[in-house]
C-alpha cells in the first residue's frame, strides 16, 4: 500500500519575531508566521482550506497556547473546508498527522498549521505555567502527581531523564555538549535567542533545575510563532519551492499512555514511534542529513539519537562526545539553528522550520554543506512521542 | 516537607476518592480485581486482565520501592522548598502499579533506585496525601 504521508508535503514555512517579550500580541505574531509561510509556498490566503495546530487554545494565562484557530481563521478571513485541533494526539506533530489524514480523505488541499507561544511575557507578569491550576482542585491525568509540588515540566520530565542517567552512566560534561552544540548553531541564527557561545564551565557552573537538568538544558519561554503549509502533493509541485515530502511518520502509542504509569522511564514512548516510522520508509538511519530533534529538555534529543538509531542504545553519551559528529560540519548536524535551548521554545515548529530552511539551503552561514536532502524530526515528552522523515524532491 | 506551601490537591471522583481518603485510616487503598486478584490503578470498575467488573479499592501492605525519582532545586513558586525529591513508587505487591509522592523523611541525597519505602500520609483539608519514607525508618 502506499502511505498516506507520501501524498503530502510541506510547500513553506514561516516564522514570526522571536523575542522574551514582545510588543505584538500572540494573535499579531500568529497572523506575522501564517502569512510568512503562505508567501513562502508561493500561495494566496484564498489558497488555504486547511488549518490545524497543537494542542489549540488553551484558555489561560501561562501562554503556552495563546492562539485559537478560530481566531486565526477570523483573523485572516480565511475560508476552510477543514480544520481541527488536539491536544491528545502523538506530540505536536499530531497536528501534521491530522492534516495527512484530511488532505488524503480530500478535505483539504493546503492545511496552514500553526504553534504560538506567548509565555515570556506570560512569565513576566507571574509564574506561570500548565501544570497546576491555582486556586482549584487539579483534574485528569496529571491530577496524581498534584499534591507533590509539581510546578513545572522540567521536574516532572526529570524523573524520565534521571533513571536515563543512571542506566547511561552519561556523566554532566557530557551531557553538555547537546546545548554547547546549540548555542555555536544559535550564534549563526539571526532568529536565535541567545547567541553568544558557552563553553564547558559556563554549563557546569549553571544552576541546577531538577535531577541531571542545568538550567542550559531547557528550552527558552519565548513569545513568538511558526507556521508551516502542508500541501497535496499535486498541488506542492505547483508551489513555488521544491516539495518538501513527509516521506514517513511515526504516531503511534504503543505504551500505557499515561505520565504516571509509563513504565519506559529512560526511553519514554519513543523506541516503538521510530520503529513505526522507519517501516514506512525504504531510508535508512544512515540516509539522513541533518537532525531537528526534539529539545524542550536536551535529554530528549539524547534519548532521540538512539531511539531513532543513529547510535546504540546508551551510547548518545559517546556519539555527542567532543561534539564533533553533531556539529555543523559533522557526520549528524543536530538542531543546526540552535535549538529550542537557544533559538527559542517554539515547540517543535522551530524545529520543522529550520530543518525547511536547510533542506532549500537558505540557511546562511549556519547552512549545512552537500545539499541536505533528508531531516528526522522529532516531538517528545513522557508519553508523548511523535516523528517525521522529511525528503526534498 | 513543606510546612509553609499548602499542597495542590486533586479533585476526588467515584473512582479516586479511596486512594486519597483511606489515609484517614491509615490505609493506601488500591483497586483490585476480585475474580484475578490484578491491582488496577489509576482505578477504575474493569480489569484489563480478565475484563471482570469486580473491582473494588483494597488495602495494600503500604510497602513500595522507588522506580525513578528526581530532586527538585529550583524555588518555582514562593514558600516552595529548593530540595525535595519527586518519586515513582512501585507497589510492593504489583510492581507496574506505580504511585507519584514524595520521599521524605530523609535527606534527598540519601534515595537511591530501588529503595525500599513504606507509606505515610499528610492529612491536607478532606485528603489524606501519600507520602513515602525509607522502609528502614
Amino acid at each position: 500500500m502506499r502511505y498516506g504521508e507520501k501524498n503530502c508535503a510541506i510547500t513553506g514555512v514561516g516564522i514570526s519575531e522571536v523575542s522574551r517579550g514582545s510588543a505584538k500580541s500572540s494573535l499579531e505574531l500568529t497572523v506575522d508566521a501564517a502569512l510568512d509561510a503562505i508567501a513562502d509556498a508561493g500561495l494566496k490566503r484564498s489558497d488555504i482550506d486547511g488549518i490545524a495546530t497543537w494542542p489549540g487554545g488553551d484558555g489561560n494565562a501561562s501562554g503556552f497556547s495563546p492562539v485559537w484557530i478560530g481566531q486565526l481563521q477570523d483573523a485572516l478571513r480565511l475560508t476552510l473546508n477543514w480544520y481541527s485541533n488536539g491536544g491528545e494526539s502523538p506530540g505536536q506533530y499530531g497536528a501534521v498527522f491530522n492534516a495527512i489524514g484530511a488532505i488524503n480523505a480530500g478535505l483539504a488541499r493546503h492545511v496552514l498549521i500553526y504553534r504560538s507561544m506567548y509565555e515570556a511575557s506570560a512569565r513576566k507578569l507571574a509564574f506561570a505555567n500548565s501544570l497546576v491550576k491555582e486556586g482549584e482542585r487539579q483534574r485528569g491525568g496529571f491530577a496524581w502527581y498534584a499534591p507533590y509540588h509539581v510546578h513545572a515540566a522540567a521536574l516532572q520530565q526529570s524523573l524520565y531523564f534521571n533513571a536515563y542517567a543512571h542506566k547511561s552512566g552519561i556523566r554532566p560534561e557530557q551531557q553538555a555538549m547537546i546545548a554547547i552544540n546549540q548555542r555555536r548553531n544559535a550564534g549563526l541564527n539571526p532568529h536565535a535567542i541567545y547567541r553568544d557561545p558557552i563553553t564547558l564551565d559556563d554549563y557546569m557552573a549553571s544552576p541546577r533545575i531538577a535531577g541531571p537538568l542545568r538550567i542550559y538544558d531547557c528550552d527558552v519561554p519565548i513569545d513568538g510563532s511558526a507556521a508551516i503549509i502542508v500541501s497535496a502533493i499535486d498541488a506542492a509541485r505547483d508551489c513555488r519551492n521544491p516539495p518538501i515530502r513527509i516521506e514517513a511518520v511515526g504516531s503511534s502509542m504503543r505504551y500505557r499512555n499515561s505520565w504516571t504509569q509509563l513504565a519506559e522511564v529512560d526511553t519514554q514512548a519513543q523506541p516503538k514511534v521510530a520503529e513505526m516510522m522507519w517501516s514506512r520508509t525504504d531510508l535508512k538511519p544512515k540516509d539522513v542529513d541533518i537532525a531537528e530533534l526534539y529539545d524542550g529538555f536536551s535529554f530528549h534529543t539524547l534519548n532521540w539519537l538512539e531511539n531513532f538509531g543513529f547510535c546504540e542504545r546508551y551510547g548518545a553519551k559517546d556519539f555527542i562526545e567532543g561534539g564533533t559528529r553533531i556539529a555543523l560540519e559533522g557526520e549528524l548536524p543536530v538542531n543546526t539553528g540552535g535549538g529550542a535551548l537557544s533559538g527559542g521554545r517554539l515547540h517543535a515548529y522551530g524545529a520543522v522550520w529550520e530543518g525547511c530552511t536547510q533542506l532549500w539551503g537558505r540557511a546562511g552561514e549556519r547552512q549545512v554543506k552537500g545539499d541536505p536532502r533528508v531531516c528526522a524530526t522529532s516531538t517528545a515528552g513522557g508519553p508523548l512521542a511523535g516523528a517525521m522523515l522529511l525528503v526534498r524532491e | 516537607m513543606s510546612g509553609s506551601l499548602p499542597r495542590p490537591l486533586p479533585a476526588l471522583d467515584r473512582d479516586n476518592a479511596a486512594y486519597w481518603t483511606g489515609g484517614e485510616k491509615g490505609e493506601l487503598l488500591i483497586c483490585r480485581c476480585g475474580d484475578c486478584g490484578y491491582y488496577v490503578h489509576p482505578p477504575v470498575r474493569f480489569c484489563p486482565e480478565c475484563e471482570s467488573r469486580d473491582v473494588a479499592p483494597q488495602p495494600v501492605s503500604g510497602r513500595g520501592s522507588v522506580y525513578t525519582f528526581t530532586i527538585n532545586y529550583k524555588q518555582w513558586v514562593p514558600r516552595l522548598p529548593e530540595r525535595y525529591v519527586l518519586a515513582l513508587v512501585a507497589l510492593a505487591e504489583q510492581e507496574d502499579v506505580l504511585l507519584p509522592c514524595n520521599v521524605v523523611n530523609c535527606d534527598p541525597d540519601e534515595v537511591t533506585f530501588g529503595m525500599p519505602v513504606k507509606v505515610l500520609f499528610e492529612q491536607c483539608e478532606d485528603l489524606w496525601v501519600p507520602l513515602f519514607e525509607p522502609a528502614g525508618r
